[in-house]
């Protein structure tokens, strides 16, 4: 039964979910601020778009600790190569990365957060409007994959 | 002392995401496609420990040692950008397996073509922040 749903497991993706619980909390614990990544994009366009959009009280404010956070977590990446060292390269084509990436972005910037803004610190803080997001974009990701995988067959 | 602590959250942050295998495609697209359901036990239990943070914390500390206040319920509202905007978002992290966090994490572990998806969101959210610039500012 378990072996049908989790195939690989549950202890790596239970510890790792802890990991990022952890990784999110001390951030509140010691500063009191919400650290959803989306943002990252935004305010690294707010130095050259002058837009009000970009130029949003809340994009300039983060500038300064975003690039720390973010910093962080492709170091976090980088340990956890150097402690298992092994890579493995995604097979995906460029293009699809690309087209999943720019939807990603628009929609990310259009509802206002994305796995870890809306799933994660949306839902910890018990915001409706995030519970509408993850109930959305959850329900299209898993009709979208399937779609592609058992009808395109990509 | 900021900026350090979302250095060293965001390490925990990025180690713990590429442990869970979420820095790869592959297996975020299994969870959609409901092959191996792993991925909603690491978005639970993360939302387990941060739902426990967020909720608790503020009624023991007054203030953050390092901040004014603590960040509470903003109370957006539920608008058609909200719904038009999580489709979007689900449309890509089904045709790519990917998003934003978990894109940075996965570079920092030498996944390099996750590079064209983090190419990707800086084009998306220039393209939907440059569009709504022209329009009137709205609440936020």
């Amino acid at each position: 039964m378990l072996e049908t749903f989790f195939p690989l497991g549950l202890c790596n993706y239970a510890f790792g979910g802890l990991l990022v619980g952890i990784g999110i909390s001390i951030p509140f614990i010691a500063t009191g601020l919400v650290v959803g990544i989306s943002s990252f994009y935004t305010v690294v366009w707010s130095y050259v778009h002058k837009g009000w959009f970009f130029q949003t009280n809340w994009y300039i404010q983060s500038r300064g600790w975003k690039w720390f956070l973010v910093g962080g977590i492709v170091s976090g990446g980088v340990v956890y190569l150097s402690l298992y060292g092994s890579t493995i390269i995604t097979t995906i084509p460029w293009w699809r990365l690309l087209l999943g990436g720019i939807l990603v972005g628009v929609g990310a910037r259009m509802s206002g957060g994305c796995t870890s803004g809306h799933a994660i610190c949306g839902l910890a803080s018990l915001e409706k409007v995030s519970l509408v997001a993850t109930v959305t974009f959850l329900a299209t990701a898993i009709a979208v994959a399937l779609f592609t995988s058992k009808v395109l067959v990509w | 002392m900021v900026k350090l602590t979302m250095y060293i959250g965001g390490m925990i942050f990025g180690f713990g995401l590429a442990f869970s295998g979420a820095t790869k495609p592959e297996i975020v697209l299994s969870f959609l496609r409901l092959e191996d359901l792993g991925l909603i036990l690491v978005i639970g239990v993360a939302l387990l420990v941060t739902l426990f943070t967020y909720q608790l914390v503020p009624r023991l500390l007054r203030k953050p040692p390092y901040g004014e206040s603590f960040d509470g319920h903003d109370g957006f509202p539920v608008t058609s950008r909200t719904i038009v905007g999580a489709i979007l978002f689900g449309m890509g992290w089904g045709i790519a397996g990917i998003c934003p966090a978990t894109s940075l994490a996965s570079v920092g572990t030498g996944n390099w073509p996750l590079l064209y998806a983090i190419a990707g969101m800086f084009i998306g959210t220039f393209i939907y922040g440059s569009i709504r610039s022209r329009q009137l500012p709205t609440h936020k």
